[in-house]
């Protein structure tokens, strides 16, 4: 599904994340993360940062990663991205949500 | 003499082990080490609670299935020393090695959460990714009088991440069958944000839990558990109480993975998900649930890897380019209860998707489809697992990439 947003147009999937972090902005995470309810602080920078770094690198994520990678704790993680974080925070970094196999 | 060495004699370990009996030339000695002396069926885990096997049903000696030309050390693993090319073993003794080949998996580290550990563990509180929890459970299951049955996933990675979901069929056929499913209350608490996290299985597979009459709780990420009161925590204030939790704690690989600094914070190997090579030295491949590769655990996915990291180390040895070609394929049947059965089959670039395996537009089975045949295929597991996967035998129609070919790709674009 294609999409505007700031002036871009923008791949989404049916569950609204992105399918190319190629087209990832500043201005798009802002406005992901307004739709999500979260108005991106200082704070939320270097978390959206660490998963991309961490997707591009092909690591698995989880919160327990999140929670240990020295950026934010578990419940710092919680405070930033209110209800289910990693599934928030990736939606706003622009990499795909968290799955299982099925 | 040359030495390779493998650690772990569990599915991947074995099946490399006849692998590399066939291929090595003669002047390589191969030593494999485990430290026990019985080799698990563990897809027969999921069985045990409901009576459908029992404990001697699934467990076999791992000498038996080890190649003459390879010797089986039985003793525990304390430490790898990469530098240096040498193991360090609990009984003091050390190995050197010229390549070594990681198989020691993943288990359960339940202590890994607040207060799930305790007086209640194996009482209110079951795993069943350990014979002995499975065991435990089935005696709980045969006294049980009903109640709130919670059946719980810690955190992601899990081997078998289907299990618990079949767990939670299962048990919703077995207390019909008990005729007390009117006592039960069955719910799945899952951190993902559902018991289906792919699109089209969803789409497919969605209806399955309201059909069945299990609640879904998503996005619960457990912070601890209380014994005494009999209930879960997580990190936003959210409770489950529950009668009997079935949940599956934390997989952590090898603790001697992390001494020996190996791994990532739950003691998974950095590995190359092409090549299977691990990131640490060029002389250390991984194989199975040991590795951090974004791939289910399996076996079949250690059967799969199985075929490339037999051309890899041959190769490696040969002083050759390594193939970068394990594509991440995993097939995997889901127990849907009543004698019904699910299959999938899927890659790191494809979720599951219908269509028919293992002859496109033939089958006989059918993927992301309730059917009798895929119960089956799933029993007959049993028999395909030590007969031709840990022997390391090639499976008729399978190959190791997966096929493109008889399957509804189009479904994915929706
Ligand atoms: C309940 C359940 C259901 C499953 N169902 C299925 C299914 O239907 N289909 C499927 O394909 N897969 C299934 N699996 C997954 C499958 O069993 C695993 O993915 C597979 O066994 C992984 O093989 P492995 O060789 O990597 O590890 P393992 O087979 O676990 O072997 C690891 C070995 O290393 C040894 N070891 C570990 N640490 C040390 C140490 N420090 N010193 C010495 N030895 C050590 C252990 O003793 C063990 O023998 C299931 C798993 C469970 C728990």
């Amino acid at each position: 599904m294609e999409t505007t947003i700031a002036g871009q147009t923008i791949d989404l999937n049916n569950e609204g994340y992105l399918t190319d972090i190629k087209q990832w902005t500043k201005e798009v995470a802002m406005h992901i993360a307004q739709e999500e309810g979260i108005t991106l602080t200082d704070g939320h920078w270097p978390v959206i940062e660490y998963l991309q770094e961490q997707y591009r690198n092909e690591v698995p994520l989880s919160i327990r990663k999140v929670g240990k990678s020295g950026v934010v704790d578990i419940k710092q993680f919680y405070a930033l991205f209110p209800g289910g974080p990693l599934k928030k925070a990736s939606r706003i970094a622009g990499i795909p949500k968290p799955a299982s196999c099925i | 003499m040359k030495d390779l060495v493998i650690l772990g004699a569990g599915t991947a370990g074995t099946m490399m082990s006849n692998h590399l009996a066939k291929r090595l030339a003669k002047d390589w000695r191969i030593r494999i080490v485990d430290q026990r002396k019985i080799h698990h069926y563990q897809p027969g885990y999921l069985f045990i609670p409901f009576g459908t096997y029992k404990e001697e049903d699934i467990v076999k000696p791992i000498k038996k299935f080890i190649p003459e030309r390879a010797e089986l050390i039985q003793e525990g693993i304390l430490k790898v020393d990469k530098d240096h090319d040498r193991i360090y073993l609990e009984n003091g003794e050390t190995l050197d090695y010229d390549v070594l080949i990681i198989a020691t998996g993943t288990d359960i580290a339940p202590d890994e959460i607040d207060g799930m550990m305790g007086p209640h563990w194996h009482q209110s509180v079951f795993d069943f990714y350990t014979l002995e929890g499975a065991v435990k459970l089935h005696e709980k299951l045969e006294t049980w009088e009903g109640g709130h049955l919670v059946v719980h996933i810690t955190e992601m990675p899990i081997k078998c991440p289907v299990a618990p979901l079949e767990f939670a069929f299962l048990a919703d056929a077995y207390f019909e069958q008990r005729k007390m499913r009117n006592k039960v209350k069955i719910t799945f608490v899952t951190p993902m944000d559902g018991a289906f996290t792919k699109p089209v299985a969803s789409a497919h597979l969605g209806h399955l839990l309201k059909d069945k009459g299990i609640e879904v709780v998503p996005n619960f990420n457990i912070m601890s558990l209380d014994g005494e009161n009999k209930t879960i925590m997580d990190y936003e204030g959210k409770e489950v109480s529950y009668d009997l939790l079935v949940t599956v704690p934390t997989n952590k690989g090898a603790d001697y993975v992390e001494r020996s600094g190996l791994g990532d914070e739950l003691n998974f190997i950095p590995t190359n998900k092409g090549t299977l090579q691990s990131n640490a030295k060029e002389n250390i491949f991984v194989i199975g649930d040991a590795t951090n590769l974004p791939a289910s655990k399996a076996g079949s996915v250690a059967h799969f890897e199985g075929e490339i990291l037999l051309e890899n180390v041959i190769r490696f040895i040969e002083g050759k380019e390594l193939m970068d070609e394990f594509d991440g394929h995993a097939n995997c049947f889901i127990e849907t209860g009543h004698g019904k059965a699910l299959l999938i089959d899927f890659n790191y670039h494809h979720q599951p998707v219908s269509g028919t395996f293992p002859l496109p537009g033939v089958g006989p089975l059918n993927l992301l489809k309730e059917s009798r045949m895929n119960h089956m295929g799933k029993m007959a597991f049993k028999w395909i697992y030590w007969n031709m996967l840990i022997t390391g035998k090639h499976i008729p129609f399978v190959s190791a990439k997966m096929q493109e070919a008889g399957k509804n790709f189009e479904e994915e674009t929706v």
